[in-house]
């Protein structure tokens, strides 16, 4: 069973957002997506002041068998990324929801976090 | 890719996978092993001490008969008179008469009437529909050894670990043998100092009802099981081709890096290819098969294009190199590319050196301090 903490919010494409109240939000991928990836060995990660609209691609995460595109989760703007994940990009293997964290985002509203799921329905996502 | 939901095929060691929480994938319509847990953690163990792999999977044929030589100093674009001794082992392209690859693969010469191939399970079906084709005219009889498991056990440890395991002079002439030796006991083992990693290690060929004790044995004496995906980087590191990626029916070995496995010294053999290859040569040759690695941050992959001023060339095989920390790749470009190139990754072009097509043996990197 994959790990799904209560506190975070989720989407469909298997990232996790985590909201600090203040506007931002960071964000990475899930416990279930790392899983499925394997080995994870580089991490593209976007730039700060990066803008995205919703489900844009945002980077790309290579495992030693496959590169997966992540997505925005909502229309935003990047604030920070996780620059330690350049050269340990297995933090997100081992760490997915803390140390694996990908990049932050000041979102454009943040009534759209409403729309995103909690850790019940995504994790019937995941037994699908 | 979609294939045929046809029911997968099962190897001999197939409930001992899944005993081992093996990751089960769909190669070639067996359902293999694509890795135990974690791919870069088989990688090293193979690098750093001894792992083993099922590679049952692939397809062992013996070939009998007063002519087997002459038939396969015809098929094969390597010549098999250069094998004299019992159990030495060559490897050889089998080509078109277009000189495009059909299959690479490894013969053994065990008497003047009696050589083993092993070829890839992917092209079993062509390969065997060729071989039959091409050895009517032959007083020659191909035995498909589908009784055989064969189990690669691989490592700088690897003959300290089968010494364990076999007593007695088994035990002894098994771990003397010589690189791209054989040694055969009795018609159902079989014991080849080879492999597909760049580290000592065998392949041993036994009967199916023997292989889980086998594998079982090797995992008492601490041999880790590896899967298909550590093989694949493994191989790469090792810069070996991949039959269907790096080259096939559409490439010659002279524009895969396999120049080297053709034999043209016997003005008088005609094997099957030979003409097309020799037409090639004379047109003059225009690609050249290098490795690469890649400087930027980024992972090279199969497919990628390679930009330099000379023209495109493509990469064939590209990952992340687990023992060197950067990605590699097999590329085949154009001749006079120079020492660097540009690749094309999602729109970005990367900068990556050229060099020869082998990155690690024997646990060491062969890379040029840059």
């Amino acid at each position: 069973m994959s790990n799904i903490p209560a506190d975070l919010k989720y989407t469909k494409a298997h990232e996790w957002l985590r909201d600090h109240g203040d506007g931002t939000v960071s964000v990475g991928i899930t416990d279930h997506a790392q899983a499925l990836l394997g080995d994870i060995v580089f991490v593209e990660l976007p730039e700060v002041d990066d803008t995205f609209e919703a489900s844009e691609v945002a980077g790309v995460v290579e495992s030693v068998k496959a590169a997966s595109d992540y997505y925005a989760p909502l229309s935003g703007t990047v604030t920070a990324v996780n620059e330690d994940l350049d050269d340990t990009p297995e933090l997100v293997n081992t760490s997915p929801y803390d140390n694996g964290w990908m990049y932050t985002l000041r979102l454009d509203s943040v009534d759209d976090l409403a729309e995103l799921m909690d850790a019940n329905a995504y994790s019937e996502t995941c037994e699908d | 890719m979609t294939k045929p939901t046809n029911t997968p095929k099962h190897t001999a060691l197939y409930h001992n996978h899944l005993s081992a929480n093996a990751t089960m994938v769909d190669f070639a319509g067996w359902e293999m092993p694509i890795h135990y847990g974690s791919q870069l953690d088989e990688h090293h163990q193979v690098r750093n001490d001894v792992g083993m792999f099922d590679i049952s999977h692939m397809v062992t044929l013996d070939m009998r008969g007063v002519e087997v030589r002459s038939f396969l100093r015809h098929l094969l674009a390597n010549d098999v008179n250069k094998l004299k001794e019992t159990g030495k082992a060559l490897y050889s392209c089998m080509l078109n008469e277009k000189g495009g690859i059909i299959d690479d693969l490894i013969v053994y010469y065990l008497d003047d009437q009696f050589y083993r191939m092993v070829i890839n399970a992917a092209t079993r079906d062509n390969d065997l529909q060729w071989i039959m084709q091409q050895v009517e005219a032959f007083d020659v009889q191909i035995n498909e050894r589908e009784d055989l498991s064969m189990i690669a056990v691989q490592g700088p440890n690897a003959a300290k670990t089968m010494a364990t395991l076999l007593h007695g002079e088994a035990g002894n002439v098994i771990t003397a043998l010589k690189p791209f030796y054989a040694y055969p006991l009795g018609n159902d083992t079989f014991f080849a100092r080879t492999g597909y990693t760049g580290e000592d290690g065998f392949e041993i060929l036994l009967p199916n009802v023997q292989a889980s004790d086998l594998w079982n044995d090797l995992l008492d004496v601490g041999v880790k099981p590896i899967g298909l995906g550590a093989r694949d980087t493994l191989r790469l590191e090792a810069g070996m081709n991949l039959y269907g990626t790096d080259m096939d029916t559409s490439t010659s070995p002279l524009v895969s890096g396999l120049t080297w496995t053709v034999d043209f010294k016997d003005a008088d053999r005609h094997f099957i290819g030979r003409n097309a290859l020799e037409a090639e040569k004379v047109a003059g040759i225009t690609q050249r098969f290098v490795g690469l690695v890649l400087q930027d941050k980024g992972i090279l992959r199969n497919h990628q294009k390679i930009i330099t001023n000379k023209g495109e060339g493509e990469i064939t095989s590209g990952s992340f190199s687990p023992t060197l920390k950067k990605s590699i790749a097999l590329a085949r470009v154009p001749s006079d590319i120079g020492t660097q190139c540009k690749v094309l990754i999602r729109n970005k072009m990367l900068t990556a050196d050229v060099v020869k097509p082998v990155f690690v043996r024997n646990g060491k990197s062969c890379l040029e301090n840059k």
